[in-house]
């Protein structure tokens, strides 16, 4: 069996469009919060009766949150001031079905857990999280991929600002429900990854209770080379950017591998931390960055690197062990450090460079080393880090949580976490399922996305192509609704692709064209109230002015004319151009139309203004 | 210091189904193990979960290896393996040396939410945390004092009785002559105003703080008011030196700003907020802020060097009534003429309905002392406004100006066992004695 060049497992958090998992608030974000309630969260005894010392340590710094509210998305449930209520029924119904779509096998009984999370991002310093489904599949493109899990769960607070004593959210988010399904590992290339992810995607969506728009699904990827380490990128937004985190990812991989190699055949072994005050050799850089530390009391302080020369920044910058440090020197609140593989460089001349070599005794062929101008405290904090990190490329990979870039790279964001703690949620029931209500989520399955594709090209007669496009812009029940008129379905089609994709691509929101309004807009159509010539400019101005559709026709004077008056204008042209017509015969019908219908305004049915203008030609033919 | 903890009879509805509780225990699997469970065609492999209350008969719940409970159906055709046995892991009991020039501040432990925790092993919630488990919780409270922690009971204040305030009080006051500089009592919110009543008048003028405090969210969460609850109380006891006793919990829905109530005037008036008690009709004694600073707003005694007194001798024949329209003589004259000492919550300014009158008259004459406080709670009872009012007091029933409702009934339970008769049981109950009733409410 060959080895793979990579493993991935996929983890997708997609926002249900119900009201909140344990209370009643809408779930939607809000522009504004206010208030400004202090909060803090302290490490719970574990099952030893000991306190995780390093929680402990966060909380002495006196870390504390302020939470925001906001009206109608948060309430004294999302402020941890009351218990939560009952689970939302649609949210669990929506994760059944789901589950069932994935062939998952639901448990028997859904019991909801706290997974401790004390970073604030939850008020009640745990996570609502409930297992539903295990040991499903999913067929993408022929191939079956394992679905491990599927959870239904809280969303958290987001971060608003921060500072070195307190972080602020909003509860807006708190408590939305989330579906969390994760896959295998079963993925081994980087496109391969996208496909698992949009087929998900696509079947979360055909539950048509998923929330859609930026933000409302994310992806956690778990990524491993061989020789490398499993690597969790946290909160990726857009799709279409995963195989290029996982490409980047793999190169990083089998960057640091590379940097392994080189070391080990050098010999180099673990550098001691010991830091040494260089602020005397700076005294005089003219370096932006050293002169705005050492006006800020700062200092320099050095590090050496013995053993590291060239695998920081080398090999025409293909081996980059220098970013990693920098990565996590800055988790102390540096800007940045200097390695001796990119000096002299960013205002630091030369000859401190030399001068700092002979200082440290770092002249031997592989012989490196890192600076950090900052408060001394803070500057040999990130410098630790840097070693730590350093040392770890000896080893290999470190496993870790990164964070995503919009570049599509990462950066480093904190050690992959233990096994999460988790109690029950002793404040909700559990849930029990019953082998009825099972068969009842089966006997109602929705229709999958091909499906309804296949079904509309046959019931509506419009083209395949239009069928997926509507599927994909999840405007089915539109369509249907519109199409299900009398002989309406062609126009529907083309007013919610072509229209609609025609305003959107000139930047006019089309939230306003609910279906209601698009409902009402078409009965009056199909009552000739208008003419089907007309759509495209009523719907533009009851996007851009918010009017219903009879005020919108109204407005553009696009009322349709009474056939009698039609009829009349047409024989009046007609008449104007009496010798055209003699001349062309049953062909200035043709040529005829332009003027008629700029004098009909659109008021009249093209096939009905063709049908008048040739009976009056014929008249006085 | 006893050694027998009253507790709750916690035995909890293990509601398993015979043919459950048989599959489990013929392949011994108890709570905690280990087990493979195959079933309906899938294998799980878990940990034995306690069962729920409200789970069903035939579910059994594993705790899974990514930590997620599930609850699994068994039946007939079910197969269970036990595949490991709970080890039992020492709990390590820290020592804590006592430093010198630091005052003692005994906790004395009663049960309720502040002392609930989810025992790690099995994930279930018990009622019980030990005293001295929340004190090693917040090591910070042993830079302000010398902690000593018991247990008294372990119970959920709805599960208070007289007799657990009168072992209460005989324990403060033991305490306090044993050299104590305050008490602490962790205690359950639902009536912990009752009992901060009770102590204030069987302790009188206690020469100590004696602090109540509890917990509208459980120690095992890392957002419980628990802990600032409980270090508002160290710096509260160790910075005020005021004596009497108080109750100390958050004053609004941060946990940066913390009030002291007077034992008498205070009352839960929210279901779960942090901030559920108010001072009614007086300020709170003080406020104490996030970095511990306090504020002392209402003058009080100070602490002293004398000895408690514990006078805990309480009438077990009163009752607290709460009026409502129609209010019925034929069913309630019986129980006020049966008791000997009846409080009622009226209406407003303190009024009943006229049918109720000439039943509180009987049993006034008949020896019972009837007391009037206001379900408004906020405001003086006057009985001179409205010919009810006359009513009532030709009746005999007397007023308590402001007094709570909850805090007259306390007093009156008081008041008739620490008097030789029922008029001077009135005059015990108009004259204040721990700050529970004022003529004087400003705007």
């Amino acid at each position: 069996m060959t080895e793979h060049k990579l493993t991935c497992g996929i983890e997708i958090h997609q926002q249900l469009d119900t009201k909140k998992l344990f209370c009643s608030c809408d779930s939607h974000l809000c522009e504004e919060g206010h208030g400004s309630c202090y909060r803090r969260l302290r490490p719970t005894t574990s099952e030893m009766g000991e306190i995780d010392r390093a929680a402990l340590a966060q909380f002495q710094r006196n870390l504390g949150y302020r939470y925001q509210s906001c009206e109608g998305t948060s309430c004294l449930v999302e402020l941890d001031e009351e218990p939560p209520h009952d689970t939302n029924a649609e949210a669990l119904a929506t994760t059944l079905t789901f589950s069932e779509m994935m062939r998952a096998r639901v448990v028997d009984e859904i019991h909801f857990m706290r997974k401790i999370v004390v970073d604030g991002s939850n008020t009640s310093g745990f996570q609502r999280t409930a297992l539903v489904a295990m040991n499903g599949s999913i067929d993408v493109n022929g191939r079956d991929y394992s679905i491990l899990s599927i959870c239904l769960e809280e969303d958290a607070c987001r971060k608003v600002e921060s500072n070195d004593a307190e972080v602020t959210y909003r509860t807006d988010r708190l408590g939305i429900p989330l579906i969390e399904i994760a896959t295998g590992p079963d993925m081994h290339d980087p496109e391969e990854v996208m496909e698992v992810a949009l087929r998900i995607g696509t079947l979360l969506r055909a539950t048509r209770r998923v929330k859609r728009g930026i933000g409302t699904i994310r992806e956690d990827l778990n990524i491993s080379v061989p020789g490398g380490a499993r690597i969790e990128i946290k909160g990726v937004q857009e799709l279409r950017m995963l195989p290029v985190f996982v490409e980047n990812e793999m190169k990083r991989q089998n960057m640091l591998i590379r940097v392994k190699g080189i070391l080990n055949d050098r010999g180099t072994v673990p550098v001691a931390f010991e830091p040494v005050d260089v602020t005397n050799i700076f005294k005089t850089s003219a370096s932006k960055v050293i002169k705005g530390a050492l006006s800020d009391k700062g200092k320099v302080i050095a590090v050496r690197l013995p053993g590291f020369k060239g695998v920081m920044n080398g090999d025409n910058g293909t081996l980059r062990l220098g970013a990693e440090m920098a990565q996590r020197a800055r988790t102390k609140g540096v800007k940045g450090i200097f390695h001796s593989d990119e000096l002299p460089n960013y205002g630091i001349e030369p000859e401190f460079v030399d001068q700092l070599r002979d200082f440290l005794g770092m002249n031997g062929e592989f012989d490196a080393f890192a600076i950090c101008a900052a408060k001394e405290k803070r500057a040999k904090d990130a410098l630790e880090m840097a070693v730590i990190r350093a040392n770890e490329a000896l080893v290999g990979v470190p496993e870790e949580t990164r964070d995503p870039l919009p570049d599509g790279t990462s950066k480093y964001s904190r050690p992959l976490p233990g096994a999460a703690r988790m109690y029950p949620e002793t404040d909700v029931p559990p849930i029990t399922i019953t082998a009825e209500r099972m068969q009842q989520v089966r006997d109602n399955l929705p229709e999958l996305p091909e499906e309804i594709e296949k079904r509309m090209v046959s019931q509506y007669g419009i083209n395949g192509q239009q069928a997926r496009q509507i599927v994909r812009e999840d405007k089915i029940d539109m369509f249907e609704t519109l199409a299900s008129m009398n002989g309406m379905s062609s126009v529907a089609a083309t007013t919610l692709l072509n229209t609609y994709g025609e305003l959107e691509t000139a930047g006019v929101d089309t939230s306003v064209l609910d279906q209601a309004r698009m409902t009402e807009l078409f009965t009056m159509l199909s009552s000739g109230a208008f003419a089907k010539e007309a759509l495209p400019a009523i719907i533009k101005e009851m996007a851009q002015s918010g009017n219903g559709p009879k005020a919108a026709v109204s407005k553009l004077g696009l009322e349709a004319v009474d056939e009698s008056e039609a009829v009349a204008i047409i024989a009046g042209i007609v008449a104007e151009r009496a010798d055209f017509v003699r001349s062309k015969g049953m062909g200035a019908v043709g040529p005829l139309m332009g003027p008629v219908m700029g004098a009909l305004k659109g008021k009249l049915d093209g096939k009905r203004v063709s049908d008048i203008l040739s009976q009056e030609i014929k008249k006085i033919l | 210091m006893s050694n027998k903890v009253v507790s709750d009879n916690a035995v909890s509805i293990m509601s398993y189904s015979d043919e459950t509780k048989r599959f489990l225990e013929s392949a011994g699997a108890s709570e905690g193990c280990m087990v493979t469970l195959e079933t309906d065609g899938q294998t799980y492999s878990g940990k034995v979960m306690p069962h729920h209350e409200f789970s069903a008969p035939d579910i059994v719940i594993l705790k899974m290896k990514s930590g997620y409970n599930v609850g699994i159906r068994v039946g007939p055709d079910s197969k269970i393996t036990v595949t490991d046995r709970p080890v039992d892991h020492e709990r390590k009991e820290m020592v804590t040396e006592e430093k010198k020039g630091l005052p003692t501040i005994v906790l004395i432990g009663t049960g309720g939410t502040i002392a609930s925790y989810v025992d790690y092993r099995t994930g279930a919630v018990h009622p019980a945390l030990s005293t001295s488990d929340m004190i090693n919780a917040i090591p910070e409270i042993r830079e302000v004092a010398n902690i000593r922690a018991k247990v008294l009971f372990s119970i959920f204040s709805e599960n208070m009785d007289v007799c657990n305030w009168q072992a209460l009080a005989d324990c403060v006051a033991e305490e306090i002559n044993n050299g104590a500089d305050a008490v602490i009592i962790p205690h359950g919110t639902d009536t912990m105003g009752y009992t901060a009543a009770a102590l204030s008048f069987m302790l009188g003028d206690v020469p100590k703080p004696v602090v109540l405090v509890g917990a509208q969210r459980s120690s095992d969460r890392p957002s419980s008011d628990a802990s600032t609850n409980l270090m508002a109380c160290a710096k509260f006891c160790t910075q005020a030196k005021r004596a009497g006793v108080y109750v100390i919990m958050h004053d609004t829905g941060g946990d940066d700003s913390f009030a002291v109530h007077n034992g008498t005037r205070v009352r839960k008036m929210h279901t779960s907020r942090r901030d559920a008690f108010h001072s009614i009709n007086a300020t709170p004694v003080a406020h104490v802020d996030a970095a511990g600073k306090v504020e002392i707003i209402t003058e009080c005694r100070p602490v002293s060097d004398g000895k408690a007194v514990a006078r805990t001798a309480m009438e077990k024949d009163v009752v607290l009534l709460q009026f409502f329209p129609g209010m019925d003589p034929e069913v309630f004259g019986p129980i006020i003429t049966g008791a000997k000492g009846v409080v009622i919550a009226g209406s407003g300014l303190g009024h009943v309905n006229s049918n109720m009158i000439p039943a509180i008259a009987d049993a006034v004459r008949n020896g019972t002392v009837v007391v009037m406080t206001s379900q408004c709670l906020n405001g003086r009872v006057n009985m001179n406004v409205y010919n009810t009012g006359r009513d009532l007091i030709n009746a005999g029933v007397i007023s308590v100006m402001d007094m709570l409702p909850e805090t007259a009934y306390v007093k009156l339970k008081w008041a008739l066992a620490n008097t030789a008769d029922a008029e001077e049981a009135k005059r015990v109950m108009q004259t204040p004695l721990a700050g529970e009733m004022s003529d004087r409410r400003e705007f």
